[in-house]
């Protein structure tokens, strides 16, 4: 199982970090809509997100879009795999019985 | 680009967060009961899989692109429950490291296509500007139809790369019948 998370974690790595630079940059679904229908315009961001560390996935002080974005992917992919590896750890001590 | 805050009013706002904040409260619960050995060591990386590949958008029809929610694979490997708490852990980070997504979009919505729909219906409730319910649904229908296409293509291959390799860690109630052939 350790191997297979290993490698399970090293594609997901590989991807957010290698292949997101190459991803589709055409809007999406919401935004094509949201401009469309000239609605867009309202978006705005929390005030917590005013500060958020690598907005809209460019890592900061990176020149390059590319790599500031495979940095943005290979940083948010650890971090998320931390979370929630530590948050199901925690559901598995403190189990409910079924 | 999942929905920011300003394009839903205050009172939907308030709406979705207590809807987000009862489904998360039930998730926890029920994760409690439903990880197990299988399960724990998949959660988090079905939340990393989840991330990255909402990273990938591809291009659908006339220069629009679309990506994986991943609800639907996280829900089929984990269960509902820590499924749905993937989905937050995803979205929160989304949320608050890269600004993608309000806070208010924080609830773990499961599918392109029940996003899509869902977001139309709170858009028609409070959304801020005058646009026509039908405008609206088509437009979000339309290229949420496509974009779920390559969801379930993504979801399929998923499964079956992971039937292939692993399909120790798959449901029982999923696992193909070998009936012994192999």
């Amino acid at each position: 199982m350790r191997v297979f998370i290993i490698l399970a974690l090293a594609v997901a790595i590989g991807l957010a970090t290698a292949v997101s630079p190459f991803a589709s940059s055409s809007p999406d679904g919401l935004e094509r809509v949201a401009n469309d229908q000239s609605f867009i315009e309202d978006g705005r961001l929390a005030g917590v997100q005013e500060d958020s560390p690598v907005p809209d996935y460019a890592f900061p002080g990176v020149a390059d879009e590319r790599v500031a974005t495979g940095l943005a992917g290979f940083t948010g992919t650890l971090i998320v795999f931390g979370l929630a590896s530590g948050a199901a750890g925690l559901a598995r001590k403190r189990p409910i019985p079924r | 680009m999942h929905v920011p805050d300003g394009f839903l009013d205050a009172p939907t706002s308030l709406a979705t967060a207590g809807v987000a904040a009862a489904g998360i409260a039930i998730a926890l619960r029920g994760a409690r009961r439903e990880v197990d050995d299988r399960i724990a060591p998949l959660a988090g990386l079905v939340a990393t899989f989840v991330f990255a590949t909402q990273m990938l958008n591809f291009p659908v029809a006339g220069g629009t692109s679309g990506h994986l929610m991943g609800g639907a694979l996280a829900a089929v490997l984990v269960g509902p429950y820590t499924g749905l708490l993937c989905m937050t852990v995803v979205l929160v980070v989304q949320a608050l490291l890269f600004a993608d997504g309000g806070i208010t979009a924080i609830g773990g919505l499961a599918s392109v296509a029940a996003s899509a729909a869902t977001f139309v219906v709170l858009y028609s409730l409070g959304g801020v500007a005058p646009i026509p319910f039908d405008t609206l649904l088509t437009a979000m229908l339309g290229v949420h139809a496509l974009i779920a296409v390559g969801e379930a293509v993504v979801t399929v291959a998923a499964m079956s790369a992971v039937l292939a390799t692993r399909p120790d860690i798959v449901p029982q109630h999923l696992r193909p019948r070998l009936a012994g052939a192999l």
